[in-house]
């Protein structure tokens, strides 16, 4: 399986670093659905040359990434485009190795399950066999690095590809089950873009169920773990921030990063749905929509954990995916590495309903983002409204590819413990509907 | 959202779309095109109205008196023009001078990729003369601008007029933005060359010496066409680059002038007619939208103002003819009508953008919005989605019958069985869909970078002129494309399957639409005449129906076709009918202005068809010949 791998992360560089010589990089570095005031790599340029002035790098309300960054930007930024070609590389990597773990377990689960006789007669079409997953991790990585989304923001040298490196490396180090690291790499991402936060749940859930520890509230073990959890991540996350104070000398980063996500002043159009919502609010809404919107990205945590409990993985993806829908400025970038997990889900293909439908509305207004730019900015023939529909209806879209993917999980478990064929208690075929 | 979750309701609709698919579809390319067809007719139509506040209200008075002195001013400029062989500079800058504008000048110099054999020329050089007249009421920070081209043979009335109007605005107070009085040699270089001096960009590469004299910014413009010292209508032509038009303001502003000094306007050429009940009537409109849509799928800017639009300046331009009629006009008159739309701009306050960007019109009283005229539109590329649809239950049956057979065989438990279906379960593979696609697109490629790189390989090998190179290079390569892809699957991936079409079939319609879509938005124009000949080929092409017949088909159907007819179409729409030699040189020499249009002015349109709807006509093509 090494030599695939190895030929896709040869094309997957080749590509970006032709992109990277042609004339095609500065236009793309440009597009607002690949940048966003935090990712831009252009703010990263402005705020180096601030950082060797010796001004600091957030005077200016330009830049707004964070100092470990920068500080990284300091020493590497001759080889920017390597940089960013290696953290895709990471990404990849790392969520083969992840899949490949992750799959092996569901398999060795599935076997326990079959030789427990846990599974109805019926279900014998819905087990996994090997030969069909054996491919899954490479299609992972190859989901990854050959999606045009991906291939955009590398090329636009967006530091999303950087945060998705770090998500990554937490998302395998928890399926690898090594607390401290995943402790530390969701520290890392928590500091890079705050809402990667709401993953500790299915970070912890995952933790707990492989070192057998029930979820149960009286619990003592249960405690236990999440305190020795919430030590590591918090002192991890302590140091980060104090190495950055230290790094910088004030706090000025604070306000500025974090702030800047939070309170969303920057409303240059995206691929979201802050921007145009807030453009034309009153302004003494501003604050309690601010608040609705920002509470509804963390929201689901709750209700989803309580449902997906014995599905960990799955949870991560459904985080990533609201995050990066309802996160205040996304970019193409966060929503390639959501995208990657699709083939991790390939079997629940048969119960997917929508999924015709909604590829052919996300291709469409992937299509339409720069025509409809263009008419707005360029020819000025039409403005922001159109736009907005657009974003609008991608969103909605990728509402519906997630939760259709969640209403298939939960259908699929559903089927694996009552069998295929349901019958009503009068004996005629039955259907679920979902309402 | 019940329809979303629901799987009854879900099954229920679907088979009836999938039952019904090809009525549904037959119904939808009728209605698409009765649709369009009804938006010439009157009352489905709106009555233009004046949305721009600025300029409603405030009624002007028009004084402009000296439209003799203009002519003679014109009869200088000709004999002048006349000695020096080409743009009279020197005394243009003395004359504008004398009347109290700030002058400058501007060269340019631009070699065509090949020889343009309409206007006979090819390395051309020239002068741009403009004229300032400072805006004395306000702080210059906005600018209109009035532009006559230098043309060899006529338009020196225009010239006269613009000299006129500029030494009558010299001397009213009234204005608030400058105002520049441009000549341009070379029509729509010498603009091209202006138009990025003054915006400090160079997108084609051309030389320009740098503008020493700059107004404020433009925000509207005007290009004057008079030929003859008396004229019977002036025509008004909005169609710019790539389909743009200007804001309707613009149009509805030069309608109520000629409506208030009287003078006839037409547009397409086109006279205003009253008897929209009557069956001439209403194919008077018809012409006169089929005109419109024509000029604008074609692309080209039909008017030295089409160039402004693309720098978001609103602009047109307005052409005196003079034809038999018995009432004519005089300069003086057209004059006032100048000054009027001058005066009424000059009150702007920001950039006319009340009214709308996106229309058609049957008169010029009339218009078509978008949300009137994208549901025909919408209609055809409905039936895209339909057979996608199609296409797609199609695919989930053949697989979910693979996995009924699959689970019926592991129930019977015979290792045989089990080992013939999935001997039988390799679906089609990547490269059977990925091959066509990559080889039609580089047909595409080829198709949009030979034909210039090869021209002088041509020249010296056959007898042919270098524009006729051009030309007959892209005709050979797009003829070399129909016979090249569609037997190369099967080198790589073996035998096609049933699938494997259907597949591909599959990602060709969806990319149709997406791509017919894209063009509609930007050109409606031409988005709807691609659909109207592209939509049916989607639609019924499959490997099964007789091949000869379908080819035929098939070719008459392609966009290389599609322009020939629309060519002959244009003529007969004009009142010009042309025999078919005729046609046939017209045809040519339409390919060749339309990929000068892309070297020069950055036309999309070329490289539109080149690079993406050939390509994807081609992938239908490939799925007749697939075997």
């Amino acid at each position: 399986m090494a030599a695939p791998l190895t030929l896709l992360l040869l094309v997957a560089v080749t590509i970006r670093a032709a992109l990277f010589r042609s004339s095609l990089s500065e236009l793309i570095a440009e597009r607002v659905e690949v940048v966003s005031p935090l990712t831009a790599w252009k703010r990263v340029i402005e705020g180096l040359a601030l950082l060797d002035l010796g001004v600091s790098p957030y005077s200016g309300d330009v830049f707004h990434e964070t100092p470990l960054i920068i500080y990284l930007f300091h020493f590497v930024v001759d080889y920017a485009e390597i940089t960013f070609m290696l953290a895709d590389v990471i990404t990849a990597v790392a969520l083969y190795l992840a899949v490949k773990d992750y799959n092996k377990q569901v398999f060795r689960k599935q076997k326990f399950a079959l030789e427990a006789d846990r599974y109805p007669l019926d279900c014998l079409e819905l087990i996994r066999s090997p030969k069909e997953m054996y491919y899954i991790p490479l299609k992972v990585a190859m989901f990854y690095l050959l999606n045009p989304f991906t291939i955009l923001s590398c090329v636009a040298k967006s530091t999303c590809g950087l945060n998705n490196a770090v998500i990554a490396l937490f998302i395998l180090s928890t399926i690898k089950g090594n607390v401290l690291l995943s402790a530390i790499f969701l520290s890392l991402a928590t500091y890079q873009s705050i809402y990667p936060l709401t993953l500790c749940a299915p970070a912890l859930l995952y933790l707990m169920q492989r070192q057998y520890i029930p979820v149960n509230f009286r619990r003592a073990s249960f405690w236990w773990f999440i305190v020795q959890y919430a030590f590591m991540y918090l002192g991890s996350l302590f140091v980060i921030i104090c190495l950055s104070f230290f790094l910088l000398g004030s706090w000025d980063y604070l306000p500025s990063v974090y702030g800047f996500i939070l309170s969303v002043p920057d409303l240059t159009p995206n691929i979201g749905l802050f921007w145009y919502f807030f453009a034309e609010m009153f302004e003494h809404f501003r604050l309690f929509f601010l608040c609705v919107f920002q509470i509804n990205v963390f929201f689901y945590t709750i209700p989803l954990s309580i449902k997906l409990k014995e599905h960990p993985v799955f949870l991560i993806f459904m985080q990533l995916a609201v995050i990066s829908i309802f996160k205040s400025y996304p970019t193409v970038g966060d929503i390639a590495l959501y995208l990657a997990f699709l083939p991790v889900w390939s079997h629940l293909h048969r119960f997917l309903r929508n999924i015709f439908l909604v590829s052919c509305v996300l291709l469409a207004c992937s299509a339409l983002f720069p025509v409809l730019w263009h008419l707005w900015i360029y020819a000025g023939s039409a403005n922001s409204n159109f736009y907005y529909a657009i974003t609008l209806l991608f969103n909605v879209a990728q509402i519906l590819l997630v939760s259709d993917y969640f209403y298939a999980f939960l259908r699929r478990e559903h089927h694996l413990t009552y069998g295929l064929y349901l019958k009503r208690k009068d004996g005629s075929e039955a259907t679920l509907v979902l309402k | 959202m019940g329809l979303l979750s629901d799987p009854n309701r879900r099954r229920a609709l679907i088979s009836l779309l999938t039952r019904l698919n090809t009525p549904i579809c037959l119904v939808c390319y009728m209605a698409g095109v009765a649709w369009f067809m009804g938006l010439a007719f009157e009352p489905f139509t709106l009555r233009t109205y004046m949305s721009e506040n600025a300029m409603g209200s405030t009624m002007v008075e028009e004084r402009f008196p000296a439209g003799e002195r203009a002519l003679a001013t014109g009869r200088e400029f000709a004999a002048h023009k006349k000695k020096v062989g080409g743009m009279p500079v020197d005394w243009l800058v003395k004359t504008m001078q004398a009347r109290g504008l700030e002058v400058f000048t501007q060269s340019f110099s631009r070699t065509l990729p090949f020889p343009d054999e309409n206007k006979e020329r090819y390395m051309v050089k020239g002068t741009n003369v403009y004229g300032i007249l400072r805006a004395p009421r306000a702080p210059r920070t906005e600018a209109l601008v009035l532009s006559a081209p230098c043309s060899p043979g006529d338009n020196n009335q225009a010239v006269g007029l613009l000299l006129g109007l500029a030494q009558y605005f010299r001397n009213q107070i009234y204005w608030a933005k400058d105002i520049i009085f441009l000549v341009n040699e070379h029509d729509l270089i010498g603009m091209q060359a202006w138009l990025e001096g003054y915006h400090h960009t160079n997108t084609t590469g051309m030389d320009w010496s740098p503008l020493q004299g700059r107004g404020g910014s433009i925000q509207a413009a005007l290009s004057l066409e008079l030929s003859s010292d008396v004229i019977t209508s002036l025509d008004l032509v909005l169609e710019g680059l790539n389909g743009q038009l200007p804001n309707l303001d613009l149009a509805n502003l030069f309608y109520a002038f000629c409506q208030k000094i009287g003078v006839l306007c037409t547009i397409q050429g086109k006279l205003q007619r009253n008897d929209w009940d009557s069956v001439s009537g209403y194919s008077h409109a018809v012409q006169t939208m089929m005109l419109m849509v024509m000029k604008q799928a074609s692309g080209r800017p039909w008017g030295d103002h089409g160039l402004f639009l693309r720098y978001h300046i609103e602009a047109a331009t307005i052409k005196g003819i003079n034809s038999f009629r018995q009432y004519k006009t005089d300069a003086t008159t057209i004059g006032r009508l100048l000054e009027g739309m001058y005066r009424k701009l000059n009150n702007l306050l920001e950039r006319l953008h009340q009214s709308y960007f996106f229309y058609l019109m049957p008169s010029l009283s009339h218009f078509v919005s978008i949300g009137y005229y994208m549901p025909a539109f919408g209609l055809l590329t409905v039936i895209l989605l339909l057979r996608a649809l199609d296409l797609w239950v199609q695919l989930t049956h053949i697989f979910t019958g693979r996995y009924l057979s699959i689970y019926s065989a592991c129930i019977g438990n015979s290792p045989l069985l089990i080992k013939y279906v999935s001997s039988q379960q390799s679906s089609p593979g990547v490269l059977s869909v990925l091959t066509p696609l990559v080889i039609s697109h580089l047909t595409g490629v080829a198709l949009y970078t030979l034909p210039i790189r090869f021209q002088e390989m041509a020249v010296e090998h056959f007898p042919v002129s270098e524009t006729e190179a051009v030309v007959l290079t892209a005709i050979a390569v797009y003829t070399a494309g129909l016979a090249l892809p569609h037997n190369t699957h099967r080198f790589l991936s073996g035998e096609g399957t049933e699938q494997g079409w259907r597949v591909l079939k599959l990602v060709a319609v969806l990319y149709l639409a997406v791509l017919l879509g894209c063009t509609a938005l930007i050109n409606f124009s031409l988005g709807f005449i691609l659909a109207l000949t592209l939509v049916p080929v989607a639609a019924f092409v499959t490997p099964h129906i007789p091949k000869v017949l379908s080819a035929f088909i098939l070719v008459i159907l392609s966009p290389a076709c599609t322009l020939l007819f629309s060519v002959f179409f244009f003529q007969e729409l004009q009142e010009m009918p042309v025999s078919f030699q005729d046609g046939w040189l017209l045809y040519l020499s339409v390919i060749s202005q339309g990929i000068l249009d892309h070297f020069l002015y950055g036309s999309l349109v070329y490289p539109l068809i080149a690079l993406l709807v050939y390509p994807c006509w081609l992938l239908f093509w490939n799925i007749l010949f697939w075997k």
